[in-house]
Formats: structure tokens, C-alpha cells, sequence
């Protein structure tokens, strides 16, 4: 679990993120939604300690990281996988190596034993016969899931993901979707999810939190955004028209119940 | 205003290269990227180092043997003074800034790239130091290879003047081998070799910390790229004078 608390963080004087206070549970998908701008980012570097924020407090499992000595941060990196907007994969490696560079940096683990982890990492996210290709040969999506692959070759406790779904299809936005969702339940990972994807909100929103210029206007579930009654979020949420008649009809059949997950709706798996 | 701006990114400067300098975190991971370093850097950089000097050894051969054409002064005397050229200047300084050019926009636009495109977040958020893992085996590879490309480019520039010699009769070649082997002073070949050990490392640090900083997109890559040569080169010029100085006084 990960807990926030008052986190302030400015830049030349501009305020950023106002206070936020918020807890990301285990074996969750936790997602940070809101506009462009709206200090998703800057929450989410926040957290995973590549920004240092002025006042607050993140707590991993109880423990301040802002407080940790450089042992107890390095201890903690082992313990993050974190999925970049762009995937971030090294280009002077090939598919494999950037699964097996994590193990090859931070076990003893023998070249062999690397190799058969960083293979079953790869098939966990369906990526065969990619070994020796460099990461501009392959597709975004499959970038996208190499990507998760490394970050999962360390088992980690905790999992970023920066907008997962930018660039890609809507099938394999589906797809990044369900296999983060997946891996979340299948290792009880907590997950945060930074996101502007309505699909992703929809789909796999398991814990909300709606940041507006800064302040979290918002917490709740993917079947609470029905019935929220905040017009910043209506207004974020139900922006385009498909979303807007999808309320409507969800209004009309006073249906409150679960959103179908990817898997139920036309077009998912 | 420039002043202070000059004093910030030189105290960024110094605190990047503390963290470069600290123990790797996996030697064979250091040694293996080393290695490749070394081929990326500096046995890539043997062919152009070498056409540069063989000409440049030509020219220096032509310009001396027709600017001291007088009965008074020895033939060979031309052999001399393009040995000395090169050994004291052309192949440590000037072939130094050839490579800021070279290596440096490499280094810069290489890193930059990876910041860019998250890369190094992605490095720094595993726990790897990825100012020690990308940065260090640059530096050692080039410091611990330009004696070479020194020695490359001193051989070579006196190659090209002996095969002018050779093909022209603007000086013979006896003249021009006496003038190589007379008053030799091995103390320059060490000069020239202990002035590139500072020269390779600024331009490989240089041109690390531009492209470590580099924010934003491909327009700013190529700004970190161009002023890492530009302030790699005005840093060799400076430190030359210096070490000219200190070490041939």
C-alpha cells in the first residue's frame, strides 16, 4: 500500500500540486486520471521519487520515502517497476536484454537463470520470437508490453504505469489494459495507473483519484463516476459523445451497477 | 545574469561528475560497456584521425619547405619543424577539438536522446546510478584511449610529409628523415600525451553533462549536442594554454 499525504510540489513559484492527500491499495488498479496539465505527472514522479516534493509525506508500507536514507531508496527502486509513457526501452539492447538488464543489475543470478526468467516474463506478456530484435523493430504495443515485462522481471511490490495507452490502438490499449489488471491481481502488486484513457477508467478503475489544477477534486470507483455529482469530473469524463450517451443510457436504465469490464463490452476480449 | 548562470551549471557540473566517480554498481556490467565504449569511441575515430594528420602532415611539409626557402637556413630543417608541429600542438590540441566535434556531439546527442525518451528515469527508478553506468565507462574509455589516437595522428602526420617528400621535389626525403631525427626531445611526446588525458576528459564529461541535462525534445538534443562541442572546444583551447604553461616551462 501507498499512502500520500499533503504532498506540495511548485516550479518557479507556480504551484503544482495543492496538498493531495491519497491512498493506493494493494492488489488494486489505482488510477490518477485528469486534464493535460493537471499534475498527474508531476504526482506520479512525486511518488516514485524522481521529483522531491516540498511538504508531504509518501509512505511505502508505512515508511516515509522522503525520509529513507540512500540504502533504504536504492532497496525500495528494487521493489518498483514503473511502465513509461514511451516504454523507455534501452535502444543499444535487444528485446531480451532489456528484461534480463533488472536481473543482471540487482541479483546473482547466473547468465542462464537471467535468460529463463526474462523469457517466462516475456511469454507472460505474450511476446514470442522477439528475443534478439532491437526495440525500434517491434511495434509500439509490443514495445508497451516489453516494457512490462522488465518491469515485472524483479517481482515488484509496485507498479507505475504513465499513460500506458498513449499511442496505441484502442484493441491494444485493451490489451495493455487487462495484462496490467491481470498482473496486479496475479502478484498482488500495487498498481497506479496515470492515465487520460476513458477506456482504461472504465475498464479497469478499480481505485479513482480525478485530479483538477492540482486538487484532488475526486476519489472513488469506475461505477461511482456514474453517480458522481462533481461537474469538473462530469465534465472531464462524459467529455465526448460516445461517453455522454453512455450515461445517458447508463441514466435511463438506472443502471449503477459495475461497469462491464473490457472483457464484456463489444469488441473486448 | 551570465555569470551566475556560468557558476550554477558549473556547480551541476561538479555535483553530476561525484556521482559519476562512485563505485560502479556491477564491474562486469562497467567493463563490458567499457569495452564497447572504447570501439564506439576511439577505434571509431582511428580512420578519420588518421586521414586528418596524413594531410595535415603534407601541408605542414609544403608551408614550412616554402616559407623558409633561404640559403641560409638547412633543407632539413623542414623535417623538424613538422615534426615538432605535430608532436606539440596539431596531434593533442588541435586533434582534441576534431574530436569535441566528433565524439562530443556523440556523447551529448547519445545521452540526450536517452533523457528524452525517459530512459535514464527508467535506469534511475530500477536504483541503477545512471550518471555512474552511462557516464563513467565513456570517460575511462576515451581518457584511456586518445595516447593511442596521439600516437596515431603523430605517426601519420609524419607519414604525409614523407610521402610529399617523396613525391615532389620540394625537399628530399634524406633531408626530411634527418630533420625528423634531429634535437628530438622525447619530453614533447609525453607533453602532447599527458595534455590529451585532460583533453579527452573534458570533452567526454562536457558532452556527458549537456546531454544528462537535456530536457524536452529533439530541437533541445540538438542544442545540448551543439553547446557541448562549442564549450568542450573554448575548454581544450583554455586548458592548452594552461598546460602549455605549466608543463614546457
Amino acid at each position: 500500500m501507498i499512502e500520500v499525504r499533503n504532498i506540495i510540489k511548485s516550479f518557479e513559484g507556480k504551484t503544482i500540486l495543492h496538498g493531495i492527500d491519497m491512498t493506493f491499495d494493494a492488489g488494486k488498479t489505482n488510477l490518477i486520471i485528469g486534464q493535460s496539465g493537471s499534475g498527474k505527472t508531476v504526482l506520479m514522479k512525486s511518488i516514485v521519487g524522481l521529483i522531491r516534493p516540498e511538504t508531504g509525506q509518501i509512505l511505502y508500507n508505512g515508511k516515509d520515502l522522503l525520509q529513507m536514507n540512500s540504502a533504504e531508496v536504492r532497496h525500495l527502486r528494487s521493489e518498483i517497476g514503473m511502465l513509461f509513457q514511451g516504454s523507455a526501452l534501452f535502444d543499444s539492447l535487444t528485446v531480451l536484454e532489456n528484461v534480463e538488464f533488472p536481473l543482471k543489475m540487482f541479483t546473482r543470478q547466473s547468465p542462464a537463470e537471467r535468460i529463463r526468467r526474462a523469457k517466462f516474463c516475456l511469454e507472460r506478456v505474450n511476446i514470442q520470437g522477439a528475443d534478439n530484435l532491437s526495440p525500434a523493430e517491434i511495434s509500439g504495443g509490443m514495445q508497451k508490453r516489453v516494457a512490462i515485462a522488465r518491469a515485472i522481471a524483479l517481482n515488484p511490490k509496485y507498479l507505475f504505469c504513465d499513460e500506458p495507452n498513449s499511442g496505441l490502438d484502442p484493441r491494444t490499449s485493451i490489451v495493455i489494459d487487462e495484462l496490467v489488471s491481470d498482473i496486479t491481481k496475479e502478484y498482488n502488486i500495487t498498481t497506479i495507473i496515470n492515465t487520460h484513457d476513458m477506456n482504461s477508467v472504465m475498464g479497469i478503475g478499480e481505485n479513482i483519484i480525478f485530479l483538477n489544477k492540482g486538487h484532488r477534486e475526486w476519489v472513488g470507483t469506475k461505477e461511482q463516476i456514474f453517480t458522481a455529482d462533481n461537474e469538473a469530473l462530469d465534465n472531464f469524463v462524459f467529455a465526448s459523445n460516445l461517453f455522454k450517451m453512455v450515461k445517458k443510457y447508463a441514466a435511463q436504465e438506472q443502471r449503477t451497477a459495475p461497469f462491464p469490464p473490457h472483457s464484456d463490452t463489444p469488441g473486448g476480449k | 545574469m551570465i555569470i551566475t548562470n556560468s557558476l550554477q551549471k558549473f556547480g551541476q557540473y561538479v555535483l553530476l561528475m561525484k556521482r559519476v566517480f562512485s563505485v560502479p554498481d556491477r564491474w562486469g556490467e562497467f567493463f563490458r560497456r567499457y569495452i564497447a565504449e572504447i570501439y564506439k569511441l576511439g577505434i571509431d575515430s582511428i580512420a578519420i584521425v588518421m586521414t586528418i594528420s596524413l594531410f595535415i602532415g603534407a601541408v605542414i611539409t609544403i608551408q614550412v619547405s616554402i616559407n623558409i626557402m633561404s640559403p641560409l637556413i638547412p633543407a632539413y630543417i623542414v623535417g623538424l619543424t613538422t615534426r615538432d608541429t605535430l608532436i606539440l600542438e596539431f596531434s593533442s590540441s588541435i586533434m582534441s577539438l576534431l574530436l569535441a566535434g566528433k565524439i562530443g556531439s556523440n556523447i551529448a546527442s547519445e545521452i540526450g536522446t536517452m533523457r528524452v525518451t525517459e530512459q535514464i528515469d527508467a535506469l534511475d527508478i530500477m536504483g541503477v546510478n545512471s550518471a555512474n553506468y552511462l557516464i563513467l565507462p565513456k570517460i575511462a574509455a576515451l581518457v584511456t584511449f586518445i595516447p593511442v589516437l596521439v600516437v596515431f595522428s603523430i605517426f601519420t602526420g609524419l607519414s604525409g610529409g614523407y610521402i610529399i617528400s617523396s613525391f615532389t621535389s620540394i625537399i628530399s626525403t634524406a633531408k626530411y628523415v634527418y630533420g625528423l631525427q634531429s634535437y628530438f626531445v622525447e619530453y614533447y611526446v609525453w607533453y602532447s600525451i599527458i595534455k590529451s588525458f585532460f583533453f579527452a576528459f573534458v570533452i567526454s564529461s562536457v558532452a556527458s553533462y549537456y546531454g544528462y541535462n537535456a530536457r524536452g525534445g529533439a530541437l533541445e538534443v540538438g542544442k545540448a549536442s551543439t553547446d557541448a562541442v562549442v564549450v568542450s572546444s573554448v575548454m581544450i583551447l583554455l586548458l592548452d594554454v594552461l598546460l602549455t604553461n605549466l608543463l614546457l616551462q
